[in-house]
């Protein structure tokens, strides 16, 4: 069985003739300490997919097991531990609070667990130090640039160690170097064991991915596993099915 | 880091929107503190003006007569039992239970004599509990020292033809008149005043009182109370308030502590709206950020923590600056409304302050109630948008 399991997810908005399908039937298997990344054009439903996966909404219909857990047969406080223990979330838009200094931000999780003071502290220095900012701690987030705006944000992602990290449009306000470097770091994050989901318009940092799911209109339309060299930047697709079928 | 440290910080660097909220609850507490003081204060200065208009309580032998005076003349009296007060007794007024509030007693013989072929009445009185039962006498010349001497009532002395150093005489015994009270648009304008022993034996009354007049201090107006104590120790006398001033000074003042608390109520009304629109606002502009932390694992509990949180800290002072404003304010106000004769200094009273404390942060934090459910309620995945 798959740490990641979704079957026939289906999202619907609307009712009546009004009702817009932003994910019709999706089956998704990922397993633990994967780099998926997941591409479409706008609209095909990447980002309902992605939120879909962080236990935020609600299928129309299907189920989504991860680790085995029916997250959505679980309360809304179900849920919400769910996502603290389970999922680290990266936004495009880095979403620091202006008001808490980079070290405060990155605690921002832990600010509903079980830790002293000193643990916190020392964990946001740590996660900060892995994202290359222990020297910035102190600072806002409107003192340093958009690129280590992205690593803080990645920093607030696993200062809880959470087994998956969903990542939407991690590099879409960055540069190509700064977007490279944050795909680094999130390659790194999973070598260590983390599962990531992202979710790009980029060809060039989806390809940082060793799987690749495109979707189109709702649906999965190209599945394959990719093996990438960043350094050469050579890839070749090893697996790949056109077209959703279901597992 | 903990939801505390979330609070306090935003608190600290969005400083606009705490300052809004704290302005409308801190004008709601220092309106009502300042009513309230106001008020009180104002019980205070009316209760020492009342101890100023004198005796209120008076005490008359017990009688069977039947009054025949009608429209201010007097038939005369029919007295089938008539009784007097023994001096003896007078001076158990002051061991009731509330003789602290007793401020003077002025027992009083009243009988009439002949002066210069005119029948006057003449009160035997206590000059030194006079001064205090009548504050508003005034007097041409001085009040006689000892016993000697008598003051004539303005009518009397214009009438009789007396002044000031003249002597009357007064059942065979002369008397200087030390003095001529200035009218007073009373009886006493009528009536020649002499020291009570020496009126009790010209009249033939020793050890005998016609009536007594009692200043009962009005801090609590324990009045109809000390009616009742003094009949006990004073059963041969007939007790009476004289409550229509006290009556009609408090109910004014209650009218005008209603009305303050109507005003109170209105501008509290105010401030908690002005807290709810500013809270709501707040709210929807921290939309993504209740996304994020809701998206972080937040429990809805967490987000309605945050916000009711950051409505009571900011309440809180709100509570503290409010009481300290009003009572500034009733300090300013108070000459305004006693004539610039305000009784002492506005105290500041614990007990007010840890109301207004507590009332703020119940105020604040109900206010706030509906935009924290609000927020808490919040789907994270429309709150976040991006995802």
């Amino acid at each position: 069985m798959s740490y990641i399991d979704a079957k026939k997810l289906i999202k619907e908005y609307g009712a009546g003739e009004a009702t817009v399908t932003a994910v019709g039937g999706v089956n998704l298997r990922i397993n633990a300490g994967e780099f998926v990344a997941v591409m479409g054009e706008s609209g095909s439903g990447k980002s309902t997919l992605l939120s879909m996966l962080g236990g935020l909404n609600a299928p129309t219909s299907g189920s989504f097991l991860v680790d085995g857990v029916d997250v959505y047969a679980l309360t809304s406080d179900g849920r919400a531990d769910f996502r603290k223990k389970s999922i680290g979330f990266v936004f495009q838009n880095f979403h620091l609070l202006p008001y808490l200094t980079l070290a405060e931000n990155v605690m921002l999780p832990l600010a509903i667990v079980k830790m002293s003071k000193k643990e916190k502290l020392a964990a946001a220095i740590d996660a900060l130090a892995r994202v290359g900012l222990s020297g910035k701690a102190h600072r806002l987030p409107n003192q340093i640039s958009g690129g280590e705006q992205e690593r803080v944000a990645i920093a607030r992602a696993v200062v809880n160690h959470p087994p998956i990290i969903l990542a939407d449009e991690p590099t879409g306000n960055l540069d190509t170097h700064t977007g490279s470097e944050i795909m680094k770091l999130l390659t790194a994050l999973n070598r260590e064991g983390i599962t990531v989901i992202m979710v790009t318009h980029s060809n060039e940092y989806a390809h940082y991915a060793r799987r690749l799911i495109r979707l189109s209109d709702g649906r999965v339309v190209d599945e394959g596993t990719k093996l990438r060299s960043p350094q050469s930047g050579k890839r070749r697709r090893t697996r790949g099915k056109k077209e959703e079928r279901p597992k | 880091m903990t939801l505390k440290n979330i609070v306090i910080n935003n608190l600290r660097r969005r400083k606009a929107r705490a300052v809004f909220v704290l302005v409308g609850l801190l004008i709601g507490v220092a309106t009502v503190i300042g009513l309230i003081s106001l008020v009180q204060e104002m019980k205070k200065d009316i209760n020492h003006k009342l101890e100023m208009y004198g005796a209120n309580i008076l005490i008359v032998p017990k009688t069977e007569n039947l009054s025949l005076t009608y429209g201010g003349m007097s038939l005369g009296g029919f007295s089938f039992d008539m009784q007097e007060i023994r001096q003896e007794e007078v001076a158990k007024i002051k061991t009731i239970k509330n003789a602290a509030n007793v401020a003077a007693v002025g027992p009083m013989v009243l009988g009439p004599v002949t002066v210069g072929g005119h029948r006057i009445l003449m009160a035997g009185i206590d000059f030194t509990a006079a001064q205090i039962l009548r504050p508003w006498w005034s007097v041409k010349g001085k009040f006689p020292a000892g016993e000697d001497g008598v003051i004539i009532g303005a009518d009397a002395a214009r009438i009789i033809g007396l002044k000031p150093g003249d002597k009357v005489i007064l059942r065979g015994r002369a008397l200087p008149v030390t003095g001529v009270l200035e009218a007073t648009g009373s009886q006493d304008d009528g009536l020649i005043f002499a020291p009570l022993a020496v009126a009790q034996g010209i009249l033939g009354k020793q050890g005998r009182i016609s009536m007594v007049e009692v200043a009962a201090l009005c801090s609590g107006c324990p009045i109809p109370e000390m009616v009742k104590q003094i009949s006990a120790v004073l059963p041969s006398g007939n007790v009476m308030a004289i409550q229509q001033v006290v009556k009609g000074r408090m109910e004014t003042i209650g009218h005008f502590q209603k009305f303050s608390y109507g005003v109170s109520a209105l501008v509290l009304l105010v401030g908690c709206l002005m807290v709810l629109v500013t809270m709501m606002g707040s709210v929807r502009e921290r939309t993504i950020e209740i996304g994020i932390f809701r998206a972080m694992g937040y429990r809805k509990s967490h987000v309605l923590r945050i916000i009711l949180l950051e409505a009571g800290i900011v309440a809180a002072v709100a509570g503290i600056a409010g009481y300290f404003a009003g009572v500034g304010a009733t300090a300013l106000l108070l000459p305004l409304f006693t004539q610039g004769q305000g009784h002492g200094a506005v105290s500041l009273d614990p007990v007010m302050a840890a109301a207004a404390f507590l009332a703020s942060i119940i105020l604040g934090i109900a206010a706030s109630l509906y935009p924290a459910l609000m927020a808490s309620r919040l789907d994270p995945n429309e709150a976040l948008r991006a995802l």
